[in-house]
């Protein structure tokens, strides 16, 4: 598996947001999600961004990055999943969210693509049941987002 | 040809109206892999108090690009899109997008930096249903690369 945590994880499931410990502090259990070319080609259609680099190597090695990357936003995606699950399995719990775009997600023509593995940390617990986590998202050990921040409704 | 520093402080919009539809918002969530049941099953979104099926958190995106991107599309900016990439982005809800909406947005340039070899770009982007209910304000950093 991945990283090394200072404290114990905290286990938690999809079942709801009650098995979470929203204590300040508290690190949340990483979760993996995947970045295949089908993928990106799904989301240029949903999203309606065609830029070149997110499918056609030739134009992304013309514009001088190694090869097809993930969208921005479709990492951001993967973290929104990360705090919708946070919050209960409700996307309308996920009141702020925002990233920084760190690294770009490289995303190899194979079958197994991208490993974009997700964790959060609670930074602190605000009025109206609300709760502020910090996120970090990294590939192959680098952080592809940071100063990534959500604050959800628990 | 880098990103003209003029167009700084300038503001776009309102757009043409945008209609969120359950399609769509389907269409999205199964392209990033979000499978909770409030953005597919009408009946378990208003079960939950919703009106209709709700957009995940980052569905904005769509939005902006939609009907909000108008200054990235305006020639005289100079933005050479593939070489751009994403720098930062916030979204701030005032509640969910849901099936029905129909939603227009104003884009603000708060700021155009020339940097080294880069120029960042951060705009501003208002939505609001067409009855002016304030949906989201996202904020968004492009950097376009140097040669």
């Amino acid at each position: 598996m991945v990283s090394t945590y200072s404290q114990p994880v905290t286990p938690w499931s999809s079942a709801g947001s009650s098995s979470v410990d929203f204590k300040p502090g508290t690190e949340l259990e990483p979760r993996t999600y995947t970045a295949t070319r089908l993928n990106l080609v799904k989301y240029a259609g949903a999203s309606g961004d065609f830029n070149v680099i997110h499918w056609s190597d030739r134009l992304a090695t013309k514009a001088g990055l190694p090869g097809v990357i993930a969208h921005g936003m479709y990492t951001m995606a993967q973290a929104g999943r990360y705090v919708t699950e946070l919050a209960g399995g409700d996307p309308g719990a996920v009141l702020e969210f925002s990233v920084r775009f760190s690294a770009m997600v490289a995303v190899p023509d194979d079958d197994e693509g991208a490993t974009i593995e997700v964790g959060g940390t609670v930074a602190e617990q605000l009025d109206d049941n609300r709760v502020a986590i910090d996120i970090v998202a990294r590939q192959d050990g680098t952080k592809v987002l940071t100063r990534a921040r959500a604050v959800i409704r628990v | 040809m880098a990103i003209n520093p003029d167009y700084a402080g300038r503001t776009f919009g309102p757009s043409a109206p945008y209609e969120v539809t359950r399609g769509k918002i389907a269409e999205f969530a199964t392209a990033i892999g979000e499978q909770s049941p409030l953005c597919f099953d009408t009946e378990a979104a208003q079960a939950a108090g919703y009106p209709d099926v709700i957009a995940p958190p980052t569905f904005a995106i769509v939005v902006f690009t939609a009907g909000g991107s108008i200054a990235v599309n305006e020639p005289g900016l100079g933005v050479n899109y593939s070489m751009v990439v994403h720098g930062e982005q916030a979204f701030e809800h005032s509640r969910p997008l849901h099936a029905g909406d129909v939603v227009v947005s104003r884009q603000t340039i708060e700021l155009i930096k020339p940097m080294r070899k880069h120029t960042a770009m951060t705009t501003r982007i208002d939505v609001e249903t067409v009855d002016g209910e304030h949906v989201f304000t996202a904020r968004n950093t492009l950097v376009e690369r140097g040669e």
